[in-house]
């Protein structure tokens, strides 16, 4: 465990923080643009994790192990709102046979 | 705490009572637990405030006001889903099950004192919800609803997280009253992390409370909703971000206030702006409400916007105004749809003759939401207005009397359409022993609070 904190620290926070914070705007991007649905939770797990590395990061240089519980919690509450969200979806393909975010027009103003 | 665990295993005794084919027992046992709930929030009351279990949640007189305020108003609307759920399906457990579950959610969010818990509260809120909103597996608006739902609050939790995670990095701790600490010990060197970080938590807080910019999935998301699970969103689950959302501002980041104000301020005026004149335009009575909800998270957030003492107790009676006028509203919307077939709001017409009881009802509630003096809302409004005057924002003051004005207008189309307009039925609309309760509760509780607002004001 020392060994694997002394590696994290061997990189510069700042590169953690660059690299999280372009995996989260890669997320974002994917969640406004793309019109499948799929790929649109794909993306919403990708900001998701890109949270959990950075409070790893953050958690090994500052020794402090709550950061990491937190990642603990955030995975647990990624999965079950992803089972929720699959199982949302599937309702949504058995009633409009697409998976596309255009097929669902129906309410608008 | 007590009511926490309590609304927990009442969820899943609920779903066992279900599994045993006891319906009859269903609504009796969860008013009776959520009974048992209140009455271990009102036992707290006297106690002593300290954060407990290790900081994790704290219940003062905030978030036990807070949490009475969700608990009463899921009692008064699980009151009205007696023959609701009924007409819609057949595993009618599952409904409390999730609205409890969702309602336990509401209390962790009310009572947080540690971003887990504000995050672990948030999220099993939200969950329970997609599934209540999509519950009609059939109807593809209700199926597109709760997709449109999921997708913006897992996207909005993403926000929230990289907020508290940049928090995180600047201060090491989740904890709400070391974070203090931190911003009062170097109050003009805080960590520039710090200053992403608010602004992350400012999105991903604007989301779930539904205000613009980041309202677009809140009027479709109402829409098409079944009515009863739009009123548990936009009166409990919308109270409860609210109450989360105020705790942090007000305790951990006043400190800050020049840096957040402006930007805080602009969202009040745009949503507004965009609540009220998107609501003049809805011809649907249900989709009014969702503009008119919209509009409203606007006026609480000037609670937020100017935090000094009373934002508190203000942003509270505001939450039983709005709360109790919207079960009200959205109750008769029930009424009146199974007995025409819509939501439009000619489906209120000849009411007032018809049945004058439900009418006047309505009109009390279209009143405290429009703000009319001697009902709760103008209580509301009135606090609410007095926090921003002390800090001299005029120029909001100025748009938000305007947008008072617009909203009077919408709000007196439906009590046009009531008494001036004809029916086409003679039959009077049909109403239960429930709905009656319900209604002259929430009607006398609005008007008594109009009277003597003090009752409620001197809560916290």
């Amino acid at each position: 465990m020392d060994s694997l904190i002394q590696n994290m620290q061997g990189i510069p926070l700042n590169h953690y923080l660059i690299f999280c914070s372009i995996i989260f705007a890669i997320g974002v991007t994917g969640v406004l643009i793309r019109r499948n649905v799929i790929i649109i939770m794909m993306s919403i797990e990708l900001m998701l994790n890109s949270v959990n590395l950075l409070l790893a990061a953050f958690s090994a240089y500052r020794g402090d192990a709550s950061g990491q519980v937190f990642v603990f919690f955030i995975m647990a509450l990624a999965a079950a709102e992803v089972a929720v969200g699959l199982a949302i979806i599937i309702m949504v393909y058995r009633n409009t046979k697409s998976v596309d975010i255009e097929s669902l027009s129906k309410l608008r103003w | 705490m007590g009511a926490i665990i309590t609304l927990s295993l009442l969820g899943i005794l609920i779903l066992y009572l279900g599994l045993y084919k006891a319906k009859n027992a269903l609504l009796p046992v969860s008013i009776l637990g959520l009974l048992g709930a209140l009455a271990y929030e009102l036992y707290y009351w006297q106690s002593d405030a300290v954060p407990m279990y290790k900081g994790m949640v704290l219940f003062d007189h905030f978030a036990l006001a807070f949490s009475m305020l969700c608990i009463v108003l899921t009692i008064l609307i699980l009151l009205l889903s007696k023959e609701y759920f009924k007409s819609i399906s057949e595993n009618i457990a599952e409904y409390y099950t999730l609205i409890i579950f969702s309602l336990t959610g509401a209390l962790m969010v009310c009572a947080y004192h540690n971003f887990a818990m504000l995050f672990i509260g948030l999220e099993i809120m939200s969950v329970a919800l997609y599934i209540l909103v999509g519950i009609r597996r059939k109807d593809k608006a209700s199926n597109e609803a709760s997709l449109k739902y999921f997708l913006m609050g897992a996207f909005s939790t993403g926000f929230l997280l990289f907020g508290i995670t940049l928090l995180y990095g600047a201060t090491g701790t989740f904890d709400l009253a070391v974070l203090k600490e931190y911003i009062i010990a170097n109050p003009t060197e805080v960590s520039p992390l710090f200053y992403g970080g608010i602004l992350l938590l400012l999105v991903g807080l604007c989301f779930k409370v539904g205000v613009a910019p980041f309202h677009f999935w809140t009027p479709d998301v109402y829409d098409g909703a079944p009515i009863l699970i739009t009123t548990f969103m936009s009166t409990v689950v919308k109270i409860a971000s609210f109450a989360g959302f105020l705790k942090l501002f007000s305790m951990v980041l006043i400190p800050l206030n020049e840096f957040w104000t402006p930007v805080l301020l602009t969202i009040v005026i745009i949503t507004l702006f965009v609540g009220n004149i998107t609501a003049l335009m809805q011809t649907s009575f249900k989709r009014m409400m969702a503009y008119s909800s919209i509009s409203h998270a606007g006026y609480m957030l000037f609670a937020i916007l100017s935090i000094g003492a009373n934002s508190a107790s203000g942003i509270l009676t505001y939450a039983i105004a709005y709360g109790l006028s919207s079960i009200v509203a959205f109750g008769s919307l029930m009424l009146v749809k199974r007995h025409i077939g819509s939501d439009q709001f000619e489906s209120f017409n000849g009411l007032g003759k018809t049945n004058p009881g439900l009418a006047f009802a309505i009109t009390v509630a279209m009143l405290s939401l429009a703000g009319i003096p001697l009902t709760a809302g103008f209580i509301g409004k009135f606090m609410m207005f007095t926090t921003v005057m002390n800090d001299y924002h005029t120029v909001l003051l100025l748009l938000a009397a305007i947008n008072a004005a617009i909203g009077i207008y919408y709000y007196f189309r439906v009590i046009v359409h009531m008494y001036f307009m004809k029916g086409e039925g003679e039959e009077p609309v049909q109403l239960s022993i429930n709905f009656k309760l319900v209604f002259g509760l929430a009607v006398l509780l609005t008007i008594i609070i109009g009277i003597y607002p003090d009752i409620i004001v001197s809560l916290i």
